[in-house]
């Protein structure tokens, strides 16, 4: 009998199935849930230092392939955040916890207060393409990631995972960066840069005009950052864009993934999608005679 | 697919005090209780419960804000985006139902009247706070031999809430299924009256929403999404929920009481 287990990063999941950062994480009944629909862990959506009410509607856009969105990072804060993680103590799975900041000592901060509510590890939201002064305006810079993961290590005893974008031409270097400063894993990717105009209205259709493009759209972009990533780095890598049936699932495990995120699978395919894709995947491990994930990880390279 | 479609507003019609119905075509069918993402370009973007579903599309508008204000002055040949339709309506099952609505609440209950579309076995309550308030009442009367006014200052109809009519209702005749859509403190007593009565109810419930597709969370009320898993649940269903009749997130997902 394979077993879908996975350790990773100082973690075990019982699947490598699990919650993307954004999607449904703001609450902790929301969280339970999805621990509950079948993911091997969830993580929350980011918080930040203060509440935030996101931007106003259009925030999202829906295409065939895929959606743009701009939420705008809305989020109680860290300290009304609290509550949530407290109420979700339950939790039969790990709870990351992401969170976004504009510098080094926000970021520490925000870990910290993050690992006291119990958080099981941290997810460094340094890619959000959509809000002033966060996410990817910080993480496309090799230096300033290293100082931001070097300085949230320091004050935290569980491990740090760095969400990462595509849009820069420098993210092996950023990768690099994550791992030298002692990042516990990196996961990617965040969404592409994306706009959807009306042309009836003649007009962005998002209120923030500009969004992050994911869902199937970005799944080989996706694939092959984790595919480049994995082939230089020792850490860990979790993968995440496009993965909304076990087939996306196997191919970011071979491209060198140790676990996948879901986002917009869930909102294309339903809560369902979690033990879709676990059950496509234990039929394809013995059916292909893989006793373990760990063993089709990064097959892709061989 | 639910991608976006822009199409113009066909008509305008005032309901009452504050309320404005809109019709457009859209060409997707909507089942009873679902709802829309409408858009007027420039200003906002609002979750709509459908108030029309069969023929040509529309939505009633109640004014509350700077996106209902816009709504609500729109003029037939306007551009709207209208995304959907969204969440789960309300199940109709054969026998006797009775309706029970609320001010703007009666907009996604109409809706199942005009499905059912039998009134020897339809009963329709219509609450509000004052006369000018009561909506659709030549449209419901078209619908069920058995329509019922309420208003809470007496103005017009029985005086009193629509719960306590719908109390009523329940204790002298037998009813298979119970619709209710209104403010949720109201549903929240509409629920006890029901379970009191051992009649089986489906409520419509509303949240400040984002997303509309269950992705965001937004509108979570005890894990549940108002957009995905609701907006109509059972009322066994909202019975194990404490969050409901008691609180709801705001904008930026903190938890509000009522």
């Amino acid at each position: 009998m394979n077993s879908l287990k996975v350790s990773f990063a100082g973690l075990t999941l019982s699947n490598p199935t699990m919650l993307a950062s954004g999607m449904m994480g703001e609450t902790s009944g929301s969280l339970l849930r999805v621990a509950e629909a079948g993911a091997g862990a969830v993580v929350t959506k980011s918080i930040g230092s203060e509440p935030r009410p996101g931007y106003p509607n259009p925030t999202l856009v829906e295409l065939e392939e895929g959606y743009i969105n701009a939420m705008g990072l809305p989020n109680p804060g860290i300290v009304a955040f609290e509550e949530e993680m407290s109420a979700a103590h339950s939790c039969p799975v790990p709870i990351i916890g992401s969170i976004f900041a504009s510098s080094a000592k926000e970021f520490s901060h925000l870990a910290e207060r993050m690992q006291s509510y119990g958080a099981s590890a941290i997810e460094l939201n340094l890619s959000c393409p959509h809000a002033k002064g966060y996410g990817m305006e910080v993480g496309v810079d090799p230096e300033a990631v290293g100082a931001i993961v070097a300085a949230v290590k320091s004050k935290c005893k569980i491990p740090v995972f760095s969400k990462l974008t595509p849009n820069t031409h420098r993210l092996l270097e950023v990768g690099r960066a994550v791992q030298e400063a002692g990042g516990d894993a990196i996961v990617a990717i965040n969404t592409l840069r994306g706009m959807s105009i009306s042309i009836e209205a003649r007009r962005p259709v998002l209120s923030n005009k500009g969004g992050g493009l994911s869902g199937p759209a970005v799944k080989a972009v996706g694939i092959r950052c984790v595919y480049d990533l994995s082939a230089i780095l020792e850490i860990p890598i979790i993968g995440v864009g496009g993965v909304e049936d076990w087939r996306d699932a196997v191919e970011y495990i071979m491209a060198g993934a140790s676990a996948v995120q879901i986002g917009s699978g869930i909102g294309r395919r339903g809560l369902g999608v979690f033990r879709e894709i676990t059950e496509g995947m234990t039929l394809f491990m013995g059916e292909n005679g893989f006793a373990s994930v760990k063993d089709m990880m990064g097959v892709a390279h061989e | 697919m639910n991608r976006q479609i822009i199409t113009r507003v066909s008509s305008v019609h005032r309901e009452g005090e504050g309320m404005t119905t809109l019709r457009f075509a859209f060409e997707r069918s909507i089942s009873s209780g679902q709802f829309l993402m409408v858009w007027v370009p420039g200003v906002d973007e609002v979750p709509m419960s459908a108030s029309y579903v069969y023929g040509e599309k529309g939505i009633t508008v109640k004014e509350v804000g700077e996106a209902t204000r816009a709504l609500s002055r729109l003029r037939p040949g306007d551009l709207i985006g209208v995304r959907g339709p969204y969440g789960h309506g309300f199940e109709l099952l054969p026998g006797q139902t009775l309706i029970v609505g609320g001010g703007s609440g009666m907009a996604s209950l109409l809706t199942a009247a005009d499905s059912i579309y039998d009134p020897e076995k339809l009963d329709i309550l219509i609450g509000a706070r004052t006369s000018n308030e009561l909506i659709f009442l030549e449209r419901a009367k078209l619908l069920s031999k058995g329509v019922h006014l309420s208003t809470d200052d007496g103005s017009k109809g029985q005086k009193g809430t629509v719960v306590e009519m719908a109390s009523e209702h329940l204790a002298k005749k037998s009813y298979d299924t119970v619709l209710g859509c209104g403010p949720e403190k109201m549903l929240r007593a509409l629920l006890d009256v029901c379970d009191k009565a051992g009649v089986p109810c489906q409520l419509s419930l509303e949240r400040y929403m984002k997303c509309g597709t269950g992705l965001c969370g937004s509108c979570a009320i005890d894990g549940l999404r108002v957009c995905a898993d609701g907006p109509v649940f059972p009322g066994d269903v909202l019975r194990r929920l404490p969050e409901f009749g008691s609180c709801k997130r705001d904008e930026c997902g903190r938890r509000i009481k009522l």
